[in-house]
């Protein structure tokens, strides 16, 4: 798990340097979700010479467990800053009712919007595929 | 000073009490969502960021202190974030299949996002400062934050409105694509991440593994391109 870990923090930590680097408007982790995922299409890509050379757990399962055990409990991670945010609602102020009506409206017409063209293309392109 | 208050001042000082009660309040709001069968009113994000708000408010804690403990938690997002790596390449066969379709569904998600917001803004008659403040509501909170502050809005508005954002997305994606009878987890996945960044993500994740890969890139790339715009958005406003 150490070690799984590690090279996560790696990739996030070179994402950073990345991205502040280049000035780019990404965020350094997910520059190093690209690299995480290079990491793994090379390792694939040679699997032999990755099982020589590579400590066990990125390459025995041990690496795609601990991320997804991470991912598992994504919502745990919002909670800190979600409880700062409670605490600022006062700039919210004048505004309040207004901007709740434009946030909800807004983001269903985002998610309609987004899958209905999502399901729309895919029938387009590919007729026959199901998912 | 009391025994027992003695105690509590010396423990609500180390993180390792924030850190602790942030955890319990994550366990209990876990398993109220699994008790409702995953319904999406009790989103855990959230029931524990309420329950989190109420603890911090009936002991008086500020929230510089709460953060001490919670930072832990809070620094695990960057990890998180990273490790959406993997489901994408476990998945990488259906993504590569669904490049179309996801691409035309990011240009048309995050344009309809940028300008519902302001077309909506302006009509309920909000001022121009605060709706610069509401244009990246659906980006990731740094990011959203960094849009907002380029803009001339407040990134602490921001950071509140994305994360409302999230949670209306987080609660609203489950009943809103049953109602479009959207079946197709990937279409599903990628608009949660799209309209409502990493609560969405959080949310897709629980109800399916295809649906939370989806999220992720939409996540990733409508970050990127609400960055680029939004300004050209911002200025349909004058």
């Amino acid at each position: 798990m150490i070690v799984s870990f590690t090279l996560i923090l790696l990739a996030q930590l070179v994402g950073e340097a990345m991205a502040k680097a280049s000035g780019l408007p990404v965020p350094g982790p997910v520059v190093g979700m690209a690299l995480l995922l290079l990491f793994l299409v090379l390792r694939d890509r040679a699997p032999r010479r990755a099982e020589r050379i590579l400590p066990p757990p990125l390459v025995d399962g041990n690496l795609e467990r601990s991320g997804k055990g991470l991912l598992a409990n994504l919502s745990l991670m919002f909670i800190p800053a979600g409880a700062g945010i409670v605490g600022r609602l006062d700039v919210l102020e004048a505004h309040g009712v207004a901007l709740a009506c434009v946030v909800v409206v807004s983001t269903l017409a985002t998610l309609t919007a987004t899958a209905l063209t999502f399901v729309a293309v895919k029938r387009w392109v590919a007729p026959g595929d199901r998912p | 000073m009391t025994g027992d208050f003695a105690l509590w001042v010396y423990l609500s000082r180390t993180p390792l009490l924030w850190l602790t009660v942030t955890l319990m309040v994550y366990a209990v709001a876990d398993r109220i969502a699994t008790a409702t069968n995953r319904h999406p009113l009790a989103n855990p994000v959230v029931v524990a960021i309420i329950l989190m708000a109420c603890v911090l408010k009936l002991t008086g804690t500020p929230y510089p202190t709460y953060f001490e403990g919670a930072q832990f938690v809070h620094f695990l997002l960057g990890p998180a974030t990273v490790a959406l790596a993997i489901p994408l390449y476990e998945y990488r066969a259906t993504v590569i299949r669904s490049l179309a379709p996801m691409l035309a569904a990011l240009v048309v998600g995050s344009v309809v996002a940028l300008i519902s917001a302001i077309t909506l803004g302006s009509a309920f008659g909000i001022p121009h400062d605060v709706i610069v403040a509401l244009v990246p509501k659906s980006v990731t909170t740094g990011v959203a934050m960094g849009i907002a502050q380029n803009l001339g809005g407040d990134p602490t508005l921001a950071a509140v409105l994305v994360m409302l954002t999230g949670m209306t997305g987080g609660i609203l994606v489950t009943p809103l694509m049953n109602l479009l009878r959207i079946r197709d987890m990937r279409a599903r996945g990628f608009a949660a991440g799209l309209a409502a960044h990493g609560v969405g993500t959080a949310r897709a994740f629980q109800v399916n593994e295809v649906a939370g890969a989806f999220a992720g890139i939409a996540l990733g790339l409508n970050a990127f391109i609400t960055a680029i715009l939004a300004p050209l958005a911002v200025t349909f406003l004058r």
